[in-house]
């Protein structure tokens, strides 16, 4: 077994590369493996693999007794994965797109995520609901939110949404064994499918056989003295990019890919905060009422002194995620967005 | 049906509304003279079901404790009829620290593991988390089977039909019930559904679906035995709709102002009715080992040791409000 701690992820020993989607599918089918209670249900997981090939080749290796398509029913599939993990079953169900989630949100909050507090913790409810996440692709507003901020903002759900490959797989092992409901959100711009533009760490080392990222621990992907830059999934590699560029302006920028959302792992924000002296926080969510004020907050809350300028924030602005391209754009956290955040709060 | 399991269904019965009037007089012994929804005993919102005592004991009297049953926000019969524990349900619904959810859940949030005992307080949304328990009882090759049970009123919810079509696609031994006691809140059915019975609504399933018209507990254990044996055996799901009472409000404090039917509410009761039945038949007596007066009594002794139990419990310590959000892995 390996266990990536908070710095090894990006330069874990494996010698072969897999892609994000890939290395979520690995970690699903050695969880198969190993466990004849764990199962795959969702909108054309079987022989499609996946939208996002989040499940591709399971059916040919498990077979449909363990991988189910299921009707375009989220209410029904996501309720019937509750109540087959209330009976000690391990299911993973995919609900394709996040922003579906409003069609079977009660059967996510109200059941799933309050079960286990409702029976006092007489019931456990182990499952994993999966869903793509995030835009840039011109997909429209009802394609291409993230919503994280809103799984977390109701409690009894962990919330994880990996950044490469060895994380994908790592934290998917962790969120199955896992004895309760994880939502575990996938961004398609980190996936490395064939048909979208590749960001360059979507392929990338993975350790083979079992692979765990604890749910909860952040990662500091990128040490740096001058800014701390909390961010998660896609926007992760857009913050490495704009580090590496700031280095050659001796700009040193620290990147913590936070990896869970909930629980949030306040401590090594605050440990980089203290060091660095200064906060960006990059959200492909929604500015208000979100991860990213959630993270100032607990910032200022614990020790405001920390900060040797005001925090700053980049995320979408409260508008629904526009189709055009150069509008679509304007409104997400593009690496041009953070360069210019980033120079705002050293020159501040 | 033999002796045995007529007086089986009618004890279950008398518990069931002994239960109930009991809670009825304890939730508002404490709210006068003024009601005060949050004061007292018991707090909160109280839906009781004393008239549909006849659907939980005719279809839980074909189960046992492996099988599931997901209820309504009225609950507290088919809990009792399945068999929950009465002192641990009291004191759930008393919001004390022995109760089935250590006081988180309350009466319309009721969660016993030992007999697969759930309810939601939200119209129709058991049905998928049932059609789940009937999935893994499949899977794992066992004869167990899981009974949902909605009001009429919730079988207009999107969750109904998904689960029903689901469970008919996936051929999973799952029961489908539906308490038709004609009032949604204050709407009645026929302000609400478009057919006459949702026991059709099964046919656009492929399943079978039978309406049981007189809130006759031998009625019910007739459909919902061929249902359940349907059901163990394999050969998928099937609908129960009864035609049943709401008796009381839809939650206590309902002044039923609404109610157009409320004249004839009392003739229709129907423990009176069953117990007339077995009287006529000799199968209760007012002498002998076991009598209607000996039943009652059995029941009184019951629901009143599981209030004692629930008054003497302990209310949760505040320090422990945000215990069990999360299980410890």
């Amino acid at each position: 077994m390996t266990l990536t701690d908070a710095s090894a992820s990006s330069s874990a020993p494996a010698q072969r590369k897999l892609s994000t989607a890939k290395a979520m599918v690995e970690a699903i089918a050695q969880e198969m493996e190993r466990d004849e209670d764990v199962f795959v249900l969702g909108e054309d997981v079987g022989a499609y693999g996946g939208i996002f090939s989040s499940t591709t080749g399971l059916l040919e290796k498990f077979g449909p007794r363990r991988v189910l398509d299921t009707p375009i029913s989220e209410t029904a599939f996501i309720g019937a994965a509750i109540g087959a993990a209330v009976e000690g079953m391990r299911p993973v169900v995919e609900l394709m797109f996040v922003d579906f989630f409003g069609v079977c949100m009660d059967q996510i909050y109200n059941h799933m995520a309050k079960i286990h507090f409702e029976s006092g913790g007489n019931v456990t409810v182990p499952m994993v609901l999966t869903a793509a996440v995030g835009g840039g692709y011109s997909d429209g507003a009802q394609h291409s939110q993230c919503l994280w901020g809103t799984f977390a903002h109701l409690p009894g759900m962990k919330v994880v949404a990996p950044s490469n490959p060895a994380d994908a797989k790592g934290l998917m092992t962790a969120a199955i064994r896992d004895d309760n409901p994880v939502v575990y959100l996938f961004h398609k711009g980190v996936m490395g499918l064939p048909w979208m533009a590749k960001n360059r760490r979507s392929v990338g080392p993975v350790p083979e056989g079992e692979h765990l990222v604890p749910i909860g621990k952040a990662n500091v992907v990128r040490p740096g003295s001058d800014v701390t830059v909390v961010t998660l999934s896609l926007s992760v590699h857009h913050a490495l990019d704009v580090a590496e560029e700031l280095a050659q302006q001796g700009v040193d920028c620290e990147v913590v890919d936070l990896r869970s959302v909930v629980p949030l792992d306040t401590e090594t924000i605050l440990d980089s905060v203290g060091r660095t002296g200064r906060l960006l926080v990059v959200d492909e969510d929604y500015l208000s009422f979100g991860v990213s004020g959630e993270i100032v907050a607990r910032v200022a809350e614990r020790d405001p002194g920390l900060l040797r300028a005001p925090a700053a924030r980049v995320a979408v602005p409260d508008v629904p995620i526009p189709y055009a391209r150069p509008l679509e754009y304007a409104v997400l956290p593009t690496p041009d967005r953070i360069r210019r955040a980033v120079l705002g709060l050293v020159n501040a | 049906m033999e002796p045995d399991e007529r007086l089986g269904l009618y004890r279950t019965m008398v518990l069931i509304r002994t239960y109930e009037e009991s809670i009825l007089r304890e939730y508002h012994a404490d709210k006068k003279p003024a009601f005060d929804i949050g004061a007292g005993l018991i707090p909160g919102e109280m839906h009781l079901s004393a008239g549909q005592e006849p659907v939980a004991a005719g279809v839980c009297a074909h189960l046992t404790a492996d099988d599931a049953v997901t209820a309504t926000h009225r609950p507290h019969h088919f809990a009792i009829a399945h068999g929950v524990d009465l002192e641990r349900m009291t004191a759930e619904i008393f919001g004390r620290v022995d109760g089935l959810g250590r006081g988180r859940g309350g009466h319309m949030h009721l969660f016993d593991p030992a007999t697969h005992f759930s309810c939601s307080g939200i119209i129709a949304e058991g049905y998928p988390p049932a059609v789940g328990q009937a999935l893994a009882f499949q899977r794992r090759g066992t004869d167990r089977v899981a009974v949902a049970v909605t009001g009429e009123g919730a079988a207009n919810q999107g969750a109904f039909h998904e689960a029903l079509n689901l469970a008919a696609l996936w051929k999973l031994p799952v029961v489908f019930v539906v308490e038709d006691n004609d009032w949604g809140i204050s709407v009645p059915r026929s302000a609400s559904t478009c057919v006459t019975s949702n026991a059709l609504r099964a046919g656009g399933y492929g399943i079978p679906g039978e309406r049981v018209e007189d809130n006759s507990v031998e009625a019910v254990h007739a459909a919902a035995g061929t249902a359940i044996t349907r059901a163990r055996a394999g050969e998928g799901p099937s609908l129960i709709e009864v035609h049943t009472l709401r008796l009381w409000g839809h939650f206590e404090g309902d002044a039923q102002g609404y109610r157009s039917d409320l004249e004839g509410v009392p003739g229709r009761d129907p423990l009176p009715t069953y117990e007339k039945q077995l009287r006529a038949a000799g199968v209760l007596h007012d002498s002998g080992d076991i009598t209607v007066a000996s039943i009652a009594a059995q029941a009184r002794d019951r629901v009143e040791a599981a209030i004692e139990f629930a008054k003497r419990s302990p209310e949760p310590d505040p320090a422990t409000a945000l215990d069990h959000v999360f299980a410890r892995s």
